[in-house]
């Protein structure tokens, strides 16, 4: 693919930018910091394929966009949304929308993502992935926003299972269900977030096998791995914190190696969010990934379904 | 307590009890969240209430780095935490938050002794305007240099769009500069200031103004054509020297095109 040649001749030519595609089937990625471009441009070889919050490269120009366009034309890229509220019961917000399609357009993702989760109450972004009740009405409003996002970008999502502190008294029904029903109902794929399964079996205290047993895994288009922080609750008990600034746990790449041995190899990203390590510390955790994903290479390969 | 007389909240609206208290550590728990198994909620609960406060409180210090380091982080997060229950985030585009802090740190009675910490303030504000502004080539002194004589008069400059003036009748440019980094800081001349935001090649740069050249850019930003920004400026200063403020300001990426009213055309 002579990528880099086409890219600067529409440049001179002021046609939009297009990039080559990259697919990121069997691979192990990581978060895009900044900070790491110059390290990752002086490697040389694959590197895997990089995940950005959207929300980050919703500036009209600048620096976002160069570091954007200079790793998009040599990785696949995914783009994931954190701030998109389809968990919440007000309407999607039309703009964001619109800015989520716009990069869409742009960067030409290989995956898209965003979560089960809302943001935004009233006009107040409040900036965390809030949790919701699982109920036949939220059921219904989370399907009409993934439809409406769908429909807005010109493709499907992968949805992600939430970490979470609380339960809701209302909530009729389980998250696997809950997330199950979604699926089979907009035709979303879905982002498995393995930390994510461990932390919430922990702080509520049901069995993160059982989660993984009843959870579609046909559908699961991409996997993240992210290390957690521990607290205790009102009891005293564990409670474990989604704080995507250490290593991964564990016993999460113990589960990670069950769902992969299960599923078949599936793109996988290491969150690192605060405390950023060095890019080689970084590419080490992906690295342990692309291990575990070479080993069950050419076993039930399905990533293709959904990547 | 819930009474009897209260009607139940539709199921779907969640979202209103829930986030109610997010912003605010003595209102009680929301009644509709639990732990598993009958198990307390309130320290589960302080965990988004945590998240929402502590990472807004970071999203302005990524914002206002140079405020923080004069303050230093505790009163930083004080401050910020003040701010952020008064005026959270209305855009889910954090880099857009933070416009009313400059006016929030005039009010805010710890920051009374620092005078000159909102313009601080107002720069960091407008630098992160400039970073993220639109892509657009800066006028080349090649397109200057082709304009024929008879049109210079009525010639204006576009200003490029990650160009933004700052002026204040505090030192604040240089104490900005001062705070950016880890350097060392020094004695500050006190003294209002001038200056230019503008972004070249990806790297923004804030450059303090003399009074006249200042009074040039702020008239051609406004509109004036050249003849009259040139008098505006030696109104403010006698010694203003307008070719060299024009070479200045255009290896600055002050302007992004010229217009001459004959031709309507551009040049960039």
């Amino acid at each position: 693919m002579a990528k880099a040649e086409m890219t600067s001749s529409l440049l001179e030519t002021g046609a939009a930018l297009r990039f080559p595609r990259i697919s990121p089937a069997g691979q192990a990625g990581t978060s895009f910091k900044p900070e790491h471009l110059a390290a990752i441009i002086a490697e040389s070889g694959p590197q895997g394929f990089f995940e950005v919050h959207a929300e980050n490269y919703m500036g009209a120009g600048g620096p976002p966009h160069r570091a954007l366009e200079r790793i998009r034309r040599d990785y696949p890229v995914s783009l994931h949304g954190v701030c998109m509220s389809l968990g919440g019961p007000q309407p999607l917000d039309r703009e964001h929308l619109a800015r989520f399609k716009t990069l869409v357009d742009r960067y030409e993702p290989a995956l898209v993502s965003e979560h089960l989760a809302w943001s935004t109450h009233l006009d107040t972004y409040l900036n965390d992935l809030l949790p919701l009740p699982y109920t036949a009405a939220t059921l219904s409003h989370v399907c009409d926003h993934i439809d409406e996002m769908q429909t807005a970008i010109g493709r499907p999502i992968l949805l992600e299972n939430p970490s979470t502190y609380v339960l809701f008294k209302d909530s009729s029904m389980s998250e696997t269900e809950f997330i199950s029903e979604i699926s089979r109902r907009t035709g979303c794929g879905l982002l498995l977030d393995v930390n994510n399964v461990f932390v919430s079996a922990t702080n509520h205290g049901f069995s993160a096998l059982d989660y993984l047993r009843d959870f579609p895994l046909s559908k699961v288009g991409e996997i993240h791995l992210a290390g957690h922080a521990e607290q205790a609750d009102d009891e005293g008990d564990l409670l474990l914190i989604d704080s995507h600034d250490g290593p991964v746990a564990d016993a999460v790449w113990r589960l990670y190696e069950i769902v992969i041995a299960r599923r078949g190899p599936a793109p996988t990203l290491i969150e690192w969010d605060s405390q950023i390590p060095d890019w080689p510390v970084l590419r080490a955790e992906a690295l342990a990934a692309q291990a575990i994903l070479d080993r069950h290479a050419g076993h039930r390969e399905a990533s293709h379904a959904h990547g | 307590m819930p009474t009897a007389d209260i009607l139940p909240l539709p199921r779907a609206d969640f979202a209103g009890p829930f986030s109610a208290a997010l912003l605010f550590p003595d209102a009680e728990t929301p009644a509709l969240v639990t732990g598993p198994r009958g198990k307390r909620a309130e320290k589960r609960y302080d965990v988004y209430r945590n998240n929402v406060t502590v990472s807004l409180i970071a999203a302005l210090a990524s914002i206002f780095p140079a405020v923080e380091r004069i303050t230093g982080p505790d009163f930083f997060r004080a401050m910020a935490r003040f701010h952020i229950r008064e005026t959270p985030p209305t855009s889910p585009l954090l880099f857009d938050y933070g416009r009313n802090f400059a006016d929030f740190i005039d009010r805010y009675a710890y920051a009374q002794d620092m005078p000159w910490l909102s313009d601080v303030a107002r720069i960091e504000r407008l630098w992160l305007d400039s970073y993220h502004a639109a892509d657009a080539p800066v006028l080349a002194a090649e397109a200057l240099a082709a304009v024929p004589p008879d049109d210079l008069p009525a010639l204006r400059f576009q200003p490029h769009p990650a160009a933004r003036l700052v002026s204040s009748p505090h030192p604040a440019i240089t104490i900005f500069a001062m705070n950016r980094g880890s350097g060392p800081v020094g004695r500050v001349e006190n003294q209002s200031e001038h200056g230019l935001i503008a972004r070249i090649d990806d790297e923004v740069t804030v450059r303090r103004l003399h009074s006249g050249v200042f009074a040039f850019l702020r008239a051609l930003f406004d509109g004036d054509p050249l003849a009259a920004a040139a008098a505006t400026a030696l109104d403010a200063d006698a010694a203003f020297d307008l070719p060299g403020a024009i070479g200045e300001m255009i290896s600055a990426g002050a302007f992004s095109h010229i217009r001459t009213e004959a031709d309507h055309v551009e040049h960039a």
